[in-house]
């Protein structure tokens, strides 16, 4: 148990059922802190369902249940006393398709600012420093500084996923999730995200479902394989791809089936 | 050779294409017909209200109060009438229709009850006028205690009212991206503030277009207000503006339409169709009141 707040997400015998059907089974993980960790496994295995337990949006989507714990940064999630605004601040999300609110740039990255403080802490300049460095951290600063007020929606959409993440920096998260944040994306935009998430590690802990396996490969520092609700394995991304222990991922990763 | 001769009869017509083709046409020319049909009344009965209300009409006609039992004179107590009740129905029904949609939309979860109310709306939409009217006689003006008055009407107003706007209303909350609520909320915002901040703005053109329509509705309807409150002749003061009170009772362009077509005898010809063009002047006025809101909500929004 010592040793336990070394990891930055830890679940335990984590169970979910929509309705009847029962998504997750038995979920018991150690993420470490400050690395990538990569989600993948057929489509329906669980994936996203997994990343959507640890900010606990999953409750948004209605007759869900679930069962077990899950421990962020040394904390229970289900613990009473745990506010869910505060929890989805910590722990953001980026989804697959870019999903840019239809606000200009520069509100986009202030919202969640906006929403959160106290309307007096909220000047002019807080607010656009705030952007200034979220823009810069994603890396879009110099393309979009002219353009704060062009409505998001127009941007190309792999300015809009470094948006997307941009968005969840001035709430100061530790944990980012990623579900599939670049399957709607062309080639370079994809190795713009993925470099932007390589730059990004260290400061916050990221774990992203993805769908293409040399994504995985490429970016992820752990990997773990899902198949149908369940944890097959978990292990240092080159292990798990050079030397799986399970036949069902050696199965997964050679193409077999998935 | 035979080759060849295959080859130069390449890509040109069968006649299963040539029949095709035909089709196609008539197709066509169908569909357009039907828009004319559809388009042609309306211009035509337009222009004949015009035509036949063309000798009375004037802005005396609109302010005017009846004079020699309706057969001279105008309709200001009668347009009056139509406005109030109008407005206030639509006070009444257009914020508790939208925050019962917003619930229904936004936070209630699907199990029996949501099912049995969503069904329920939908009936409800349906009930023909008349049976409003009877139950705004039941519940208004005889077990409120309302008696036939302005309240009265205008709530079986509302309450007729209120099924549509629920469900236009609604529409137009569904047709918010679902993404844009889950990017909110994955940044620790709350329903509520995702609904004032992202959903509303997005969906207030249409959560309008819903309610005006039902507006204009009101404003044409005969049945559910000649239970409750609207009578045949009603003396009020030329060109008072505040001249019914909630319990009063008024009078109504749509009734006095009837009245004055039906039980009147000699009036003039042109005078009811003065005042079918008044009323369908009533509702292309809130039409285009609606229509001027949105296009400064739309423009005027912060972002």
């Amino acid at each position: 148990m010592s040793n336990e707040n070394q990891y930055a997400i830890v679940t335990e015998d984590l169970d979910l059922w929509y309705g009847d059907f029962q998504a997750l089974e038995k979920v018991s993980l150690n993420l470490s802190g400050g690395i990538i960790t990569g989600l993948i496994g057929p489509s329906g295995c669980g994936k996203t369902t997994f990343l959507r337990c640890l900010n606990r949006v999953n409750e948004r989507y209605g007759n869900v249940r679930t069962e077990g714990t899950i421990n962020l940064l040394g904390k229970n999630i289900y613990d009473p006393d745990v506010s869910l605004i505060e929890l989805r601040k910590s722990v953001g999300m980026v989804f697959q398709r870019p999903n840019p609110l239809p606000i200009s740039v520069y509100e986009n990255v202030v919202f969640g600012l906006r929403i959160h403080s106290p309307r007096s802490e909220l000047k002019r300049s807080v607010l656009d420093e705030a952007v200034e460095q979220a823009l810069r951290e994603v890396m879009l600063w110099d393309d979009l500084k002219d353009n704060l007020k062009q409505k998001a929606t127009e941007l190309q959409l792999e300015q809009q996923q470094k948006l997307c993440i941009a968005r969840l920096l001035p709430l100061k998260p530790e944990i980012i999730l990623m579900d599939e944040p670049c399957s709607a994306l062309d080639v370079e935009a994809t190795s713009a995200i993925e470099e932007l998430m390589l730059t990004l590690s260290g400061k916050y802990t990221i774990v992203i479902v993805t769908h293409n396996m040399a994504q995985a490969r490429r970016i992820s520092d752990e990997c773990i394989f899902m198949l149908l609700g369940e944890i097959i394995e978990h292990d240092r991304t080159e292990n798990l791809f050079l030397n799986p222990k399970n036949s069902k991922t050696s199965d997964y990763i050679e193409g077999r089936y998935g | 050779m035979i080759e060849a001769a295959n080859n130069a009869k390449k890509f040109t017509e069968t006649t299963v294409g040539r029949n095709c083709r035909f089709t196609e046409k008539i197709a066509k020319s169908v569909f357009f017909l039907m828009t004319l049909t559809m388009v042609l009344p309306l211009l035509l009965i337009i222009g004949f209200l015009f035509y036949k209300a063309w000798p009375a009409l004037s802005i005396d006609f609109v302010l005017e109060l009846p004079k020699n039992g309706m057969r001279a004179g105008g309709i200001w107590p009668a347009f009056l009438g139509t406005l109030y009740l109008v407005l206030i129905s639509l006070v009444i029904a257009a914020p508790i229709g939208v925050m019962a949609a917003i619930y229904l939309n936004e936070y209630a979860k699907e199990n029996w009850f949501t099912r049995i109310i969503n069904l329920a709306v939908i009936n409800l939409a349906g009930v023909p006028s008349i049976v409003h009217a009877l139950f705004g006689l039941g519940a208004f003006v005889l077990a409120a205690g309302l008696g036939r008055s302005v309240l009265a009407a205008s709530l079986t107003l509302a309450v007729m009212t209120l099924p549509v706007i629920i469900a236009s209303t609604k529409e137009a909350l569904s047709a918010v991206p679902m993404s844009f609520r889950q990017a909110s909320w994955n940044m620790g915002v709350s329903r509520w503030q995702t609904i004032r901040g992202i959903v509303m703005p997005n969906s207030i053109s249409g959560i309008l277009t819903g309610i005006i329509l039902q507006v204009s509705r009101a404003a044409g309807e005969t049945a559910p207000i000649m239970f409750t409150g609207v009578v045949f002749y009603k003396a009020i003061e030329k060109g008072d503006l505040l001249a019914y009170g909630l319990l009063d009772q008024c009078m109504a362009l749509a009734m006095h339409l009837y009245t004055i077509s039906t039980q009147v005898p000699n009036v003039p010809d042109a005078v009811p169709f003065a005042t079918a063009v008044l009323l369908l002047g009533v509702v292309l006025l809130v039409n285009a009141l609606s229509i001027g809101l949105r296009i400064y909500l739309r423009t005027h929004r912060k972002w």
